[in-house]
């Protein structure tokens, strides 16, 4: 019984923790216009730079790319815009476990939705024959999920070592090979248009790496915390 | 590894015993006549063998992230920081080799095969964890957080070298249509240095690992006076 009390209010502390990030994004707006403009002025630096429309294979892996650095310029400030007074609240109150759920949570949702908007800004920009949007949607939902919770548990590692920016994208880049090989695969396919029953090893692939990689932020956050 | 195995010197002559039996078999042994292979096969002496004591020197890794945050002891960091470092020294000897016998059998030094870009990665994966512990000046928060990482990444690098190449062709042995090792293990012979070998690389990984442990220690010790 006092099991089920505990999980719902780790619940609870979760859902209150995700409101809470989105409220806080939303109070200082100006770091999701930057970021917006960055990735807008990335895609922009890629129209001008090949000036033509492109083959499936050529911008499959440039939307992705840029998708890493997208995340990467996002996810690396997580742990970075509380302050001093907020972070020791937390960590005297909140469970860890339940911090990096719901920071992952909430990064997952913030790079979904620029994902989608990145999406439209590359079909502005380059003339897109994707043929099966809903495989090519799913595989940037997984995807925005998989680079969000890597991006936050080493974001989460980099807060402690003095919050050297530039330390995230050196640890975090060498972690996401495998789960970006899987993605770029994963909506090249889509793009093509071939059959689910081909893209489904690698749709579960991407589920279980996904997976692996949330339960592992689960269990190693905790011993980040304490300090 | 406790410090009364680190001293005692049998596993020591087995590993220069076993290293000696795998260069003289390596050079000279008999080896099955295979088109395109030839006389590269005996780098499978090499290459293979020098990659498995990487994977071995590796978990050593991820085991002893795991104790320090279980323990807190830092001798469990040392041993993970030098197990990561010569797990280095063996990933970089087993690529060149390697690169050796693609050049002769495949064309190139560098082909585009998951095998090949799994190792790079874990090289990679590895040059990431040592740049996150010169980050960091202090002992016990460096062990913590660079464990931490190390086990992230071992873990990834698992599903990198382990589950992604059995998804793609690769011009390794026994993927996309290729002949397994099986096919040339037939001859028995080769079976016969093959595994010896795998013993011997992995028993000088660890020689290499301990000693740089304890030059660590006596370090530790003429600081502490």
């Amino acid at each position: 019984m006092s099991n089920f009390a505990g999980m719902t209010t780790a619940l609870h502390q979760y859902f209150k923790l995700v409101r809470h990030e989105v409220r806080l994004e939303f109070k200082n707006y100006h770091a999701l216009t930057s970021l917006l403009v960055y990735s807008l002025a990335t895609i922009f630096i890629a129209y001008i730079s090949y000036r033509q429309s492109l083959d499936p294979i050529t911008w499959n892996a440039l939307f992705w790319i840029i998708m890493l650095f997208a995340a990467t310029n996002a996810i690396a400030r997580s742990f970075i815009q509380e302050s001093r007074g907020l972070q020791l609240f937390h960590y005297t109150f909140l469970n860890p476990a339940v911090v990096i759920l719901a920071k992952t949570t909430y990064n997952i949702l913030l790079l979904s939705v620029l994902g989608f908007i990145n999406l439209s800004a590359f079909s502005l920009f380059f003339s897109l024959s994707i043929h099966d949007w809903g495989q090519f949607s799913l595989g940037l939902l997984l995807g925005s999920f998989g680079l969000s919770a890597v991006l936050t548990l080493v974001s989460g590692i980099v807060s402690k070592a003095h919050n050297q920016a530039a330390l995230v994208a050196i640890l975090g880049f060498p972690l996401l090979f495998p789960l970006l090989i899987t993605i770029i695969k994963f909506s090249g396919n889509a793009i093509q248009g071939v059959e689910w029953a081909i893209n489904q090893p690698n749709f579960y692939l991407l589920i279980a790496l996904n997976s692996i990689i949330v339960v592992l932020s689960f269990l190693l956050f905790p011993y980040l915390w304490r300090d | 590894m406790k410090s009364n195995m680190a001293r005692s010197w049998w596993w020591k002559i087995t590993a220069l015993a076993l290293l000696f039996f795998t260069y003289y078999e390596g050079f000279l042994g008999e080896i099955p006549r295979m088109p395109i292979l030839n006389e590269t096969i005996r780098n499978l002496y090499f290459h293979v063998t020098m990659w498995m004591a990487m994977l071995v020197l590796m978990i050593c890794n991820a085991f002893y992230g795991i104790l320090y945050l279980n323990k807190s002891d830092l001798y469990f960091d040392l041993v993970a920081d030098e197990s990561a470092r010569i797990a280095m020294v063996f990933g970089i000897a087993g690529l060149l080799t390697g690169m050796v016998w693609a050049n002769y059998t495949w064309g190139a030094p560098w082909v585009n095969d998951p095998q090949l870009n799994g190792t790079a990665a874990s090289l990679l994966i590895y040059a990431a964890y040592f740049i996150l512990r010169n980050a960091i000046p202090d002992d016990s928060k460096r062990a913590r957080l660079s464990a931490v990482y190390g086990i992230f990444a071992f873990v990834m690098m698992i599903v990198f070298i382990m589950v992604l190449p059995k998804m793609t062709d690769s011009l390794h042995p026994g993927k996309g249509g290729n002949p397994g090792f099986n096919k040339y293990d037939l001859d028995a012979n080769m079976r016969m240095v093959f595994y010896p070998a795998v013993i011997a690389w992995t028993l000088l990984g660890v020689w290499m690992m301990s000693l740089r442990v304890r030059i660590r220690k006596i370090e530790w010790k003429n600081e502490d006076q």
